[in-house]
């Protein structure tokens, strides 16, 4: 069999930063340590060592860690240099290992693919890493860690294993005859299927974690010209909307992701709603996209005459410097996109209202994936529920724990080869 | 001119289908037993089916077996376990009169094509180079085949119990064969220990029938076997009576008597059936056990006390049965017993039945680690149709977990082995609602007769079958509206619109009879087959969401670990799941996903290595 080659990377975030750890895991892995430390520290002890390049020019004073596989994060021999974080040392110590015979730089989500491959994590764990790669703010990021801790796993564990008992319950009742002195199902029976199936439904219920990767999604609407291009630039603090005085200048839907405060927001920007009859062709069918967009808005902000926007909309007082400027009395802001003027309030009130809304930190969060899997065996126990037939019970139990097997990666399904294969390019 | 295409040792349960499917499968086969007499012969309770088991009398029956029709020959006491569930967990289960089910054994065995009996003791395997040739026996004769199938129950160091007393042998007056034991240890074959028990005969004459509550034989039509067109013996009562606090206070005062519990018997026996005194000291609490007395036959007067297997001493034994509502002048005619035994580690098997270390040589029935008649035959049938098709270079009828019990147990057996002896249970089967015990022909007649063990007889039966199904569902797709069935006096609304009759047939309340004005008299044409389908179109939502599960299932199948796969070599498995994998050698991915303990994080990385292998053995090829 091909070995695999030793692969490294930066794992903390992007220089220049406090310290920099660079991780590499691999066969060749303790020989590289070894290389550019110059000796090799106690298994599992941080020792503090000179990295050398191969010419024996000094890199940087680092602390080294030495893990000897298989009971590592990868399941390989993983070393760990933990080194100044500047630009300059980790692109030297970079490229000290890079110069090392059977070593490589690793692709993205390579370590998590090792993990996966050596069986040290499972489906869920390793789908959480998946999103913890893609991660672009700091709440995607905790909700992502939770899951590649085993948030879920765990709890899809201990689901599974309550879904078991009621199993063994209702099975030890069908296999012994009527004649026989069996036992009757207990009543708390229904009663317990129903409470995991509520504990199911409070999951489920959960901010998903796509929502987290989608963002907190926020239309600006109004009439032509009330300067909603212009806030909305404002608020991406980049120039991607077209602005000018011209009414019905917007005639697309424009969106842009950002992240304001940690949290992670899609900014929609509108064609200016007006009269069909004063809307040329384009113009109309912007208008009707805008509307649709309205639908699918988690907030709108509403920077028309006062009372006409969609209900629960934010009424905003916008272009507040202009001379002409038109004051909305009952205005949630008054703001001028220009000048910055009532900007940050606005901002910062719009962080608050979606951080309630997305997972919390820390808190695992459940992926469309998992989230059809989780919904498909709440579905089967809300019918364990209401059928009186024992043996149609046990089949939906058996469905709803076939539903955690596969949520996990337990069944050897079709989804678990698509997620491994697809997703992590395995094996290939 | 001794020379056969299988031959098969032992004339109990396992070794009669055994050998009777080789030679339906047109291999020139031979059965070996000590005693030809002894073909057939029940070696306990004198029933068959029940939960699970009736399930497997079905299927060996579907597939042209023995056990079912000689069920039918010999019963003389019918009834359905667990009516008042549902269908699919229903248990066909029969008392059979020993002497009439024995006799149809013998001649069901005697009139087979293809197969000659031999009595004898077979003493030796002969192997060339590792590799099975035939069998010597005690007399010195050399049979030559190269597919042997060992069927010989408990005869592998079996020991006997009766509270103080020992008993060496099988079972009670019968020799163990000690040489082929020998020769079998001497192959490392992996054995464990197992016990069982049987409980004390009683005569009929001395029980006070009038005083106890009788259970008549169901007073339906079904037979185990349908080619057994209607019930052929008079029906007797069974009585059911009770075990009693005195009865218990006598075993617990001498439960240091019972082998069980003095520590001479180490093995573990069935908790699905256990002895007496196990479920006195377990369920200390009850009042008393059920104990159903069934007769054994209609010219004995032995009666058989269901429900109190004991191997404590015979004076204890009186006791516990003379302390029962209408025993208390009971005699007992033959003492209950113990027997412990070795039996071979079921996952040195491959899912043929046939021992990986020893090719050609198969293994069925108690000798596996199953307790059961029921159990003994399915697997008799399983080895005895892969022998004869790899000596035929044909392939025996493709049985998975989807389409049957039987593999449900082969499946189990040789994966996960045995703890305990091996007792079928309708639980095991995550497939129940479509392997149905009223279902076995549509399930597996059809693949047995393209395997070619099925018999003109069965064929034709199931050909007339398949067209009046055929037929069914013709009329089962006719649409009908709400409106018509409400007017009709059926409880549905009138307002629920235009559906085919299978699924008006989901409705409560909704059968075949009531539907009669549109489907006709057809259900009067075949009850049974009738209520089949009717059962098929309840379970129709739950077996289409089944499929799904199912290709994803044949998905994981298609991924195949070989014979020598390296578990060891795998990342990532613990030593324990290295053993257990190692043991089982799961054939494929899915399978490997059954073994009990392999946890998702190991399956991920099973697959992800297995993957490997095969990507580079294609780049190495
Ligand atoms: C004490 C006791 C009580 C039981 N109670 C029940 C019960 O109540 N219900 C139930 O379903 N099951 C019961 N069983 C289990 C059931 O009897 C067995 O599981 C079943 O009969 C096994 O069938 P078999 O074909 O594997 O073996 P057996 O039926 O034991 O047949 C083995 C045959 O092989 C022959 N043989 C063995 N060695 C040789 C040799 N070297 N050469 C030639 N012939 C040989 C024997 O003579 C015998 O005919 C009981 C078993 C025992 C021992
Ligand atoms: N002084 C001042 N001018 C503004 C402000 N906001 C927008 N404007 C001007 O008002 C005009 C219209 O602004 P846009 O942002 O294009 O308006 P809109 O709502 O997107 O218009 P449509 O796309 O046509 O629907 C432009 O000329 C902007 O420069 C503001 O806060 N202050
Ligand atoms: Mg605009």
């Amino acid at each position: 069999m091909s070995q695999n080659p030793t692969i490294f990377a930066l794992s903390s975030g992007a220089p220049p930063s406090a310290i920099g750890v660079i991780r590499i895991s691999g066969p060749q892995a303790g020989a590289a340590l070894a290389a550019l430390a110059g000796r090799m520290p106690e298994p599992r002890r941080a020792a503090l060592v000179k990295l050398r390049d191969t010419d024996g020019a000094m890199l940087d004073e680092a602390l080294a860690l030495w893990f000897p596989g298989p009971n590592t994060a990868t399941g390989e021999d993983l070393a760990e240099l933990h080194c100044h974080g500047g630009r300059a040392v980790i692109a030297a110590v970079e490229a000290a290992l890079a110069a090392l015979p059977g070593l490589r730089r690793a692709e993205p989500g390579e370590f998590t693919r090792r993990a996966f491959a050596n069986g040290r994590i499972d489906l869920a764990e390793a789908e959480g890493l998946a999103d913890l790669l893609t991660a672009e703010t700091e709440l995607q990021r905790a909700a992502a860690l939770a899951n590649a801790g085993g948030a879920l796993s765990r709890q899809v564990v201990d689901w599974r294993e309550r879904a078991l008992a009621l199993s063994a319950e209702i099975e030890a009742a069908l296999d012994f005859s009527d004649d026989e002195d069996a036992s009757d199902l207990p009543e708390c029976f229904t009663w317990n299927i129903a409470a995991l199936a509520g504990e199911l439904r409070v999951w489920l219920s959960r901010p998903r974690s796509e929502r987290l990767g989608e963002g907190y999604r926020v239309v600006l609407a109004g009439p032509p010209n009330a300067g909603k291009s212009t806030l909305f630039n404002a608020l991406i603090e980049s120039e991607a909307a077209i602005t000018s005085p011209i009414a019905g200048t917007t005639r697309d839907v424009i969106e842009r992701s950002v992240g304001i405060a940690g949290v992670p927001f899609t900014f929609v920007d509108t064609a200016g709603l007006r009269d069909g009859a004063h809307a040329e062709a384009i113009e109309a069918i912007g208008i009707d996209r805008a509307r649709g967009e309205l639908a699918r808005a988690d907030l709108v902000l509403w920077l028309g005459p006062e009372g006409e926007g969609p209900q629960g909309a934010w009424e905003i007082a916008a272009q507040a410097d202009r001379g002409d400027f038109t004051a909305k009395p009952s205005a949630r802001f008054t703001l001028s996109a220009t000048t910055g003027e009532g900007l940050g309030a606005l901002k910062s009130a719009l962080a608050e209202v979606a951080r309630g809304t997305l997972p919390k930190p820390g808190e695992a969060a459940l992926n469309a994936r998992q989230h059809a899997r989780l919904a498909e065996a709440a579905e089967a126990l809300a019918a364990a529920e209401m059928l009186s037939d024992p043996l149609l019970i046990a089949e939906e139990l058996r469905r709803a724990r076939h539903e955690f097997d596969r949520l996990i990666g337990r069944a050897t399904t079709e989804d678990m080869l698509d997620t491994l294969f697809g997703r992590f390019c395995i094996g290939k | 001119m001794h020379s056969f295409d299988v031959l098969v040792i032992g004339g109990g349960h396992a070794g009669v289908e055994a050998a009777c499917a080789a030679a339906r499968m047109g291999a020139r086969t031979a059965l070996v037993s000590f005693d030809l007499q002894a073909i057939g012969a029940m070696s306990c309770n004198p029933a068959i089916g029940g939960l699970g088991k009736g399930h497997l009398v079905r299927e060996v029956d579907a597939l042209d077996g023995v056990i079912g029709r000689a069920a039918d020959a010999g019963a003389i006491h019918y009834r359905m376990l667990n009516r008042s569930k549902g269908s699919a967990v229903w248990g066909p289960r029969v008392q059979a009169d020993r002497v009439r089910f024995k006799a149809a054994v013998q001649r069901i065995v005697r009139t087979q094509e293809n197969l000659m009996l031999v009595q004898g003791e077979a003493a030796a395997l002969v192997l060339k180079s590792g590799v099975v040739a035939g069998l010597e026996l005690a007399d010195g004769t050399i049979l030559n085949a190269p597919r042997v199938i060992l069927c010989t129950g408990t005869f592998l160091g079996g020991v006997l119990f009766r509270g103080e007393e020992r008993f060496e042998g099988g079972r009670i007056g019968e020799n163990a064969a000690k040489r082929l034991a020998q020769q079998l240890r001497a192959a490392d074959l992996p054995m464990a220990r197992l016990k069982t028990g049987t409980p004390p005969r009683l005569d009929g004459r001395t029980i006070d029938w009038a005083a106890l509550e009788e259970q008549p034989s169901d007073d339906e039509s079904w037979t185990m076997s349908p080619l057994t067109p209607r019930r052929l013996n008079p029906q007797v009562f069974c009585a059911i009576t009770r075990t009693t606090q005195a009865g218990h206070d006598a075993i617990r005062a001498n439960l240091h008597r019972s082998p069980l519990f003095s520590g001479a018997i180490g093995a573990a026996g069935p908790r699905y059936c256990p002895s007496i005194e196990d479920k006195i000291h377990r369920f200390g609490d009850r009042e008393g056990h059920q104990v159903f007395l069934e007769p054994e036959g209609l010219d004995t007067h032995m009666v058989y006390p269901n429900g109190i297997s004991t191997s404590l001493p015979v004076d204890v034994q009186e006791l516990i049965v003379r302390t029962m509502p209408g025993c208390a002048r009971v005699e007992i005619v033959q003492p209950g017993y113990a027997v412990e035994y070795d039996h071979i580690d079921p996952r040195a098997l491959t899912p043929d039945l046939q021992v990986r270390v020893i090719p050609g040589l198969y293994c069925a029935g108690q000798i596996n680690g199953t307790t059961g008649y029921e159990e003994a035959a399915a697997q008799g049938l399983v080895a005895g149709l892969e022998a004869a098709a790899a000596v035929l270079g044909r392939a025996a009828p493709a049985l998975d977990r989807a389409n049957s019990y039987i593999a449900v147990m082969v499946d189990d057996l040789t994966l996960q082995g045995v703890s305990e002896p091996y007792r079928m249970l309708t639980s095991r089967a995550e497939y129940r609602l479509r392997l149905r015990a009223n279902n076995a022909a549509t399930r597996l007649t059809g693949l047995g007769i393209a395997a070619g063990c099925v018999s003109e007889e069965r064929r034709s039966w199931w050909e007339r079958r398949e067209n009046l199904r055929e037929m069914f569902h013709v009329k089962h797709s006719q649409c009908l509206h709400s409106r018509d069935l409400a007017d009709a006096g059926l409880p549905v609304r009138r307002d629920h619109g235009v559906k085919p009759i299978a699924e008006w047939l989901r409705y409560d309340g909704i059968t075949h009879d009531a539907l009669a004005p549109w489907l006709g008299d057809v259900a009067a044409l075949d009850p049974l087959l009738a209520e089949e389908m009717a059962e098929d179109a309840a379970y129709a939502p739950y077996l289409a969401r089944q499929d799904a599960e199912l290709r994803d299932l044949r998905a994981s199948e298609a991924l195949t670990l070989a014979a020598d796969f390296p578990f060891a070599e795998v990342p990532g498995l613990s030593n324990e799941m290295v053993e257990r994998l190692t043991k089982a050698a799961p054939g494929t991915l899915a399978a490997a996903g059954r073994v009990a303990g392999v946890t998702p994080a190991a399956l991920s990385a099973l697959l992800v290595h297995a993957r490997r292998r095969l990507a580079d053995g294609q780049r190495a090829a």
